[in-house]
């Protein structure tokens, strides 16, 4: 388990950091030594997003994966600091009933999507497994692609969501700085570290096809520790786990919506930090939300990004329905599918909308 | 003029075999099969939308060409046969390529697992045309199973580094009966001439022409190569020499 090394990790990051001087920027293979010092240094960003652009297209093809997120719930029980959904946000709490789920999910699959990704706050009594489960089912009829992102569950929990159709595993650690995580999730079952951190394991350990890890960045002041210990972690699980294709995403904060102190990643730091994954780890899948704007998101079609999400809401439901509730984060580029899939071909790239089989 | 080199119970001329999972477009594929000749293309059942509000490959693909089904994401020889019958069912096809990789990170397949699927699909009668890591007595396993194919790989997937696996391929090729084909890692037009001037059945590309500037133009390339190479296999390969030989031999006056 990844919890049992990452005091080891740790270590060798401080080890890496204090002898930085003498390590050498490097643009083509990437070690841990080099991925740290290119962190914390100016880059010549062109020949980056070449080296970055030439290995994607060789492994992942002219291709962009599309997929939408689908709020279910947004019941929680958790305090993070800087979530719109947090319980001590005085917000209108709403779960979507099962006739309402298929409705949002069939508006989904009439826009064209077929990997759905679906969302719950963490809440054991009010979006329960069985919940979620139900969820999965329904949307079985309609994908052929079905991931989650909620709370950590079990290994037998997510067994049994395995064996009803579940593809895919998205779970943040938010920040990989136990002291930075404590403070920032004052109460809930998420203030346990260690269980959020090995949830991704217990669903390999279930057997699931693809895991999506990543930190929340702005979190940290010190965006390259958070950064090199999420590629730690995806390294980890592709060394051990080899069968399970692996993804990161980089959700940026933003000043202007958060209620906490926040240390915005710059657009530069934020290119450096994808072309360097892709260099870094080669295989591995890099996801884009509709967190970042469309400026951001179509220049980066091509550089090092394999995974888009479409016409996201981050409302309950709000595909078939209208919801007014508070959002979770705030969307950056509301565009249409139909939109994106055009900015996608203009590049040269396809949109892709199925990784797996309906079965 | 190319001869027909027959195949599965089909006759075929192409001996160009072409991959779509990388494709920018697949509006391009009418034209890239008019322009290479190219008559089989493989489509990964995981790609294809069948209930798809937006694309489906499926309406791209010429109703003469030979469409064969592979089972990539498969990670073990349940979920491939599984995968290899869905994909049968869509696209009415009988041509299985048998993809089963437990290791994302070079996609290398899993050859034990292969022969499990190829045994199990060949029975079924389907026809196997099983992706391997080149080793001949899984070759020969796999022609007792009933695969009409192998493919073993030149290089692993997406790396573009030609035929580096040939003296493993030699074998296969020099023993195995039934028609071999080269997968996976032919980045250049001279890569595929190689794997026909050694001996190879056919070559199946799919990066280098999916990823090329003009993939139309280079699935030609492709085509020309491989017909320049299996034509000077047929004519006969010189061997290499390692001293000069002259054209006037210094002892041919002992002919006389």
């Amino acid at each position: 388990m990844f919890s049992d090394i990452i005091s080891l990790e740790l270590k060798k990051f401080k080890k890496i950091k204090r002898d930085l001087n003498r390590v050498s920027v490097s643009y083509e293979e990437i070690n841990e030594k080099s991925l740290l010092k290119n962190l914390n240094s100016k880059l010549e960003l062109e020949r980056l997003a070449l080296k970055s652009k030439e290995i994607t297209d060789s492994f992942f093809g002219k291709t962009v994966l599309l997929y939408a997120p689908l709020y279910i719930s947004n019941y929680c029980v958790n305090g993070c600091a800087y979530c719109g959904f947090s319980a001590t946000n005085r917000i209108e709490r709403d779960k979507l009933e099962d006739k309402e789920i298929e409705k949002e999910m069939i508006a989904l699959k009439e826009k064209g999507f077929d990997t759905i990704l679906i969302l719950t706050g963490e809440d054991r009594i009010r979006s329960g497994v069985e919940y979620i489960l139900k969820a999965i089912k329904i949307a079985r009829k309609y994908f052929s692609e079905i991931l989650i992102e909620t709370y950590p569950l079990e290994q037998d929990e997510y067994k049994k969501l395995i064996d009803n159709g579940l593809c895919g595993v998205t779970l943040y650690q938010e920040t990989y700085d136990k002291n930075l995580y404590f403070k920032l999730h004052k109460f809930g079952p998420k203030k346990n570290f260690e269980y959020r951190l090995n949830a991704i394991e217990r669903a390999v350990k279930a057997g699931i096809k693809e895991v999506n890890i990543g930190p929340l960045l702005g979190l940290n002041k010190n965006f390259d520790f958070d950064v090199y210990m999420t590629l730690m972690h995806a390294k980890h699980i592709q060394n051990n786990y080899p069968e399970v294709e692996v993804s990161i995403s980089y959700p940026r904060m933003r000043s202007s919506v958060s209620k906490i102190k926040t240390y915005p990643v710059t657009d530069i730091d934020f290119v450096k930090i994808i072309c360097l994954s892709r260099l870094f780890l080669e295989r591995v899948g890099i996801n884009i939300s509709t967190r970042e704007n469309a400026y951001i998101r179509d220049n980066l079609i091509g550089i090092g990004i394999t995974k888009m999400s479409a016409e996201s809401k981050t409302t309950v439901g709000g595909y078939f329905q209208n919801s007014s509730d508070l959002k979770q984060f705030e969307i950056e580029d509301s565009r249409s599918l139909n939109e994106i899939i055009k900015i996608i071909e203009k590049k040269g790239y396809r949109p892709e909308f199925t990784n797996w089989v309906k079965i | 003029m190319q001869k027909h080199f027959e195949i599965a119970g089909k006759k075929l001329k192409s001996r160009l075999f072409i991959g779509t999972g990388k494709l920018p477009t697949y509006k391009i594929i009418p034209q890239m099969l008019s322009r290479s000749k190219a008559e089989v293309l493989t489509v990964a059942v995981r790609r294809i939308n069948p209930d798809s509000k937006v694309e489906n490959i499926l309406d791209y693909i010429p109703k003469n060409a030979v469409i064969m089904v592979n089972t990539s994401g498969a990670r073990n020889a349940k979920e491939a046969v599984r995968i290899a019958e869905i994909g049968a069912e869509i696209t009415k096809t009988d041509w299985i390529k048998i993809e089963i990789e437990a290791d994302t990170r070079y996609l290398a397949p899993d050859n034990e697992e292969t022969v499990k699927a190829t045994k199990e699909l060949s029975r079924k009668g389907f026809k196997i045309f099983p992706y391997i890591t080149p080793d001949l007595i899984t070759a020969k396993k796999l022609q007792d199973a009933g695969a009409v194919s192998v493919m073993p790989l030149g290089s692993f997937i997406g790396t573009n580094k030609g035929i580096t696996a040939k003296t493993l391929i030699e074998p296969i090729i020099k023993e195995i009966k039934i028609p071999v084909i080269i997968d996976a890692g032919i980045g250049r037009p001279s890569h595929a001439a190689q794997a026909m001037e050694m001996g190879a059945d056919a070559v199946l590309v799919n990066t280098a022409i999916a990823i090329s500037k003009d993939p139309v133009k280079m699935s030609e390339a492709m085509s020309k190569a491989v017909e320049s190479g299996r034509m000077a296999y047929e004519t006969g390969i010189l061997k290499e020499e390692d001293y000069a030989k002259p054209s006037s031999p210094l002892t041919d006056f002992l002919n006389n």
